[in-house]
C-alpha cells in the first residue's frame, strides 16, 4: 500500500505568542516549531499500516524551508521518502492554498491512502484533509480512531460527539483525517535518525495563481469574557485564600 | 440572504443549530434569514425551527440523506445552494459539519471560515476565531465571491439568545437531485464504546487534570484533592489518550459535557475542545504555571503556580 501522510510544522506548545508589527500574524523568528500533534498520530498510523500490509510511506508537507525539520523527524521515525512543497508564502496560508499546494504535488503519485491530522494546532481550520480529498477526487472520512484496510476496501471508525462512534466503509484510494490518541506514538531511534539522512526529499514548487480565500485583518490576545480573580502569594497563602473564597464567596465548598 | 443549515438526526434537532441562528440574527434582519433542514423526517424539526425569527424554513428531504454521508450531503447542499443563492451559509461547528463543509466549500470554490465565536460589523463583516490553540484571536474576512461559508463554535452564542418570530415562519420543501449510487461512504449505525459507568454530568464538584500533571504517577495528587472536597475526578483528552485515566472520565467535545457547581482545572491549558465541555460550570478554578493559558479566560479564580505545590496546600487548607 502506498500511503501519503500530510504533516504540518506548528509552533510548539510552550511557545508564548508574540505578534508581528502589522499585528496580523505571529513573529515567526521568536517561535520554536514542532510536528503538529494530530499529524504525528497520522504518521504513526501510516507506519503501522505499512508494517501490516507492506508498501511505502511518503511524507508530504507544504511550508517554508524551516519545515524540513519535521520532514527529517518523520523520515527518522520510519517514513520512506518525502515531498516538500516549499514556499515562504505557505507559512501563514489558508486551508485552500495549503490544500492546492499539496494536491498539486501529490496528484501524480497515485497514493492508495492519504492520512493527515484532523486539524492543526496553529490556525486550526480542520479543513485541509477534506479539501484535499475533493481536489484529488477521493472519498474521505474525518476524526478517525481506527483504520482497517483489507482487499481494496477501507473500514474506519469515526469518532462522533459525546462518546459515540460509527464504522464507515469506502473504497480505496481514500483520504482520512486522524484523531489524536488513535495509537501510541513511537520515537525516532538513533538508527532511524542516521537512515533519514540518506532518504529522498523531493522539492516541489507551489502552484501559481492559488489565491487565498480568507484574510486575517487583525490578531490579538483574547479578550477576557470573565473577570478572573488571580490569587497571588505563596502556594500556602494562595491556597488558603482560594479555599476561603470558595467557601464564603462562591459557596461551593 | 443568510442560509443556516440545521443539523438533525432522525428527527432530533442538534441544539447547536439554535446558536447558529443567533449568529445569523447578529448579521441580518429576520427577513433575510432562511433555515435549511436536510435529512429525512424533517417536519417536526422544521416546525420547531419555524418559531425562530427567520423568513422561512426550507426542508430538504431525500432518501439518500437518511444516514449522513459527506458525499450525499455535499451533492444535496450544492444543489440547494444553487437554487436558493444565499450570500452566506452558516453552520454549527459540529463533527458532522467538519466532515462535509470543507468539501462543499471546495466544490463551489468558496471561502470557509471555521470555529467562529463572534461577528464584527464594520465596513465589511469580520469573523472572530481562535488561533494557536486559543492563545491568540483573529478577525478574518472572507475573500472572493459569495456565498461565504462560516461555522460557529459550539457555545459561541446561547440558545436563549434566539429572537423568536411574532408568528411561526413558513415551511416549504425543496427538491434536489442526489445520485445515491455516487455516494462512496457506507456508514453503519452509531454506537457507544462502553456503557458510561461514570455520569460526570451529575457531579456537583469535579477535579480535572491536564498535561500539567506530567506523568501517571502524579494522578494521585489530584485524587487526594478530589477526596478532600468530595469531587469526581476527570481529565482532558491527552490524559485519557495516554491511558492515565479511563476514557469515560474525559471532559470535552469528544467526552462528557459537565456543569458542576465547582470545576477545578489542574494543569489544563484550556484547548477549545476541552472548554466546550466544562464552561457551563458554575464556578471554575484554574491552577496552571502558564499565566497566559486560555483556561484563565473562563476561570472565576486562578492561581498561577506549580500545581504540585499548590494542590497539597489546598488539601491542607480544606482540612483545617
Amino acid at each position: 500500500m502506498k500511503i501519503a501522510v500530510c504533516i504540518k510544522q506548528v509552533p510548539n506548545r510552550e511557545w508564548q505568542p508574540r505578534l508581528d508589527d502589522a499585528k496580523t500574524w505571529i513573529r515567526e523568528a521568536d517561535a520554536a516549531f514542532e510536528m503538529n500533534e494530530p499529524d504525528a498520530y497520522a504518521l504513526e498510523e501510516a507506519l503501522r499500516l505499512k508494517e501490516l500490509h507492506g508498501g511505502e510511506v511518503v511524507v508530504c508537507s507544504a511550508g517554508p524551508s524551516r519545515v524540513a525539520q519535521v520532514i527529517r523527524e518523520a523520515l527518522a521515525r520510519g517514513a520512506d521518502r518525502a515531498i516538500h512543497v516549499e514556499d515562504d508564502g505557505l507559512a501563514s496560508a489558508d486551508a485552500f492554498v495549503t490544500s492546492n499546494a499539496l494536491a498539486g504535488a501529490m496528484k501524480d503519485e497515485q497514493f492508495d491512502l492519504v492520512l493527515t491530522g484532523l486539524q492543526s494546532d496553529d490556525q486550526g481550520f480542520a479543513q485541509v484533509g477534506v479539501i484535499l480529498a475533493e481536489k484529488l477526487g477521493l472519498p474521505h472520512a474525518t476524526i478517525i480512531m481506527e483504520v482497517k484496510a483489507e482487499g481494496g476496501t477501507l473500514r474506519v471508525k469515526r469518532e462522533l460527539e459525546g462518546g459515540w462512534f460509527q464504522w464507515v466503509a469506502m473504497p480505496l484510494p481514500a483520504v482520512l483525517t486522524i484523531q489524536s490518541g488513535i495509537n501510541q506514538l513511537r520515537y525516532a531511534t538513533l538508527k532511524g535518525i542516521m537512515a533519514a539522512k540518506k532518504k529522498e526529499i523531493k522539492k516541489a514548487a507551489a502552484p501559481a495563481g492559488s489565491t487565498p480565500k480568507q484574510k486575517i485583518v487583525a490578531m490579538y490576545t483574547p479578550e477576557k469574557g470573565k473577570k478572573t480573580q488571580i490569587i497571588a502569594g505563596t502556594p500556602a497563602e494562595a491556597a488558603k485564600e482560594l479555599v476561603r473564597k470558595l467557601r464564603e464567596e462562591a459557596r461551593v465548598l | 440572504m443568510i442560509l443556516v443549515i440545521a443539523e438533525q438526526q432522525t428527527g432530533k434537532l442538534n441544539r447547536a443549530t439554535w446558536e447558529t441562528i443567533v449568529g445569523a440574527q447578529q448579521m441580518a434582519a429576520a427577513a433575510d434569514i432562511v433555515v435549511l433542514v436536510p435529512g429525512t423526517n424533517t417536519s417536526g424539526v422544521a416546525g420547531e425551527l419555524a418559531g425562530a425569527g427567520v423568513k422561512e424554513v426550507v426542508t430538504l428531504e431525500h432518501a439518500a440523506l437518511e444516514a449522513y454521508t459527506p458525499d450525499g450531503f455535499t451533492a444535496a447542499l450544492q444543489d440547494a445552494i444553487g437554487q436558493l443563492k444565499p450570500d452566506y451559509v452558516l453552520l454549527p461547528h459540529t463533527y458532522q459539519t467538519r466532515d462535509f463543509a470543507p468539501k462543499l466549500a471546495a466544490r463551489l470554490d468558496r471561502a470557509l471560515i471555521t470555529d467562529v465565536t463572534a461577528v464584527k460589523k464594520g465596513s465589511e463583516l469580520a469573523f472572530v476565531r481562535p488561533m494557536f490553540q486559543g492563545k491568540l484571536t483573529a478577525d478574518v474576512v472572507p475573500q472572493g465571491t459569495g456565498p461565504h461559508f462560516v461555522t460557529f463554535q459550539i457555545g459561541a452564542y446561547r440558545v436563549d439568545q434566539v429572537a423568536k418570530g411574532s408568528a411561526p415562519a413558513g415551511v416549504r420543501a425543496l427538491t434536489v437531485n442526489v445520485d445515491a449510487a455516487a455516494i462512496r461512504q457506507k456508514p453503519e449505525a452509531p454506537f457507544q464504546q462502553a456503557k458510561q459507568a461514570v455520569d460526570l454530568s451529575q457531579a456537583e464538584r469535579i477535579v480535572s487534570v491536564g498535561r500539567g500533571i506530567k506523568e501517571q504517577a502524579n494522578i494521585h495528587v489530584a485524587e487526594e484533592l478530589a477526596r478532600a472536597i468530595g469531587a469526581e475526578i476527570a481529565a482532558s483528552r491527552p490524559i485519557c489518550d495516554a491511558g492515565w485515566l479511563p476514557m469515560e472520565r474525559q471532559v470535552g467535545s469528544s467526552g462528557q459535557t459537565v456543569a458542576p457547581k465547582l470545576y477545578l482545572a489542574l494543569g489544563i491549558s484550556g484547548a477549545i475542545q476541552h472548554l466546550v465541555g466544562m464552561k457551563g460550570a458554575n464556578t471554575i478554578v484554574a491552577i496552571n504555571k502558564d499565566a497566559d493559558a486560555p483556561i484563565f479566560e473562563v476561570a472565576d479564580y486562578g492561581i498561577v503556580g506549580d500545581l504540585f505545590e499548590v494542590v497539597p496546600a489546598i488539601i491542607e487548607a480544606v482540612k483545617s
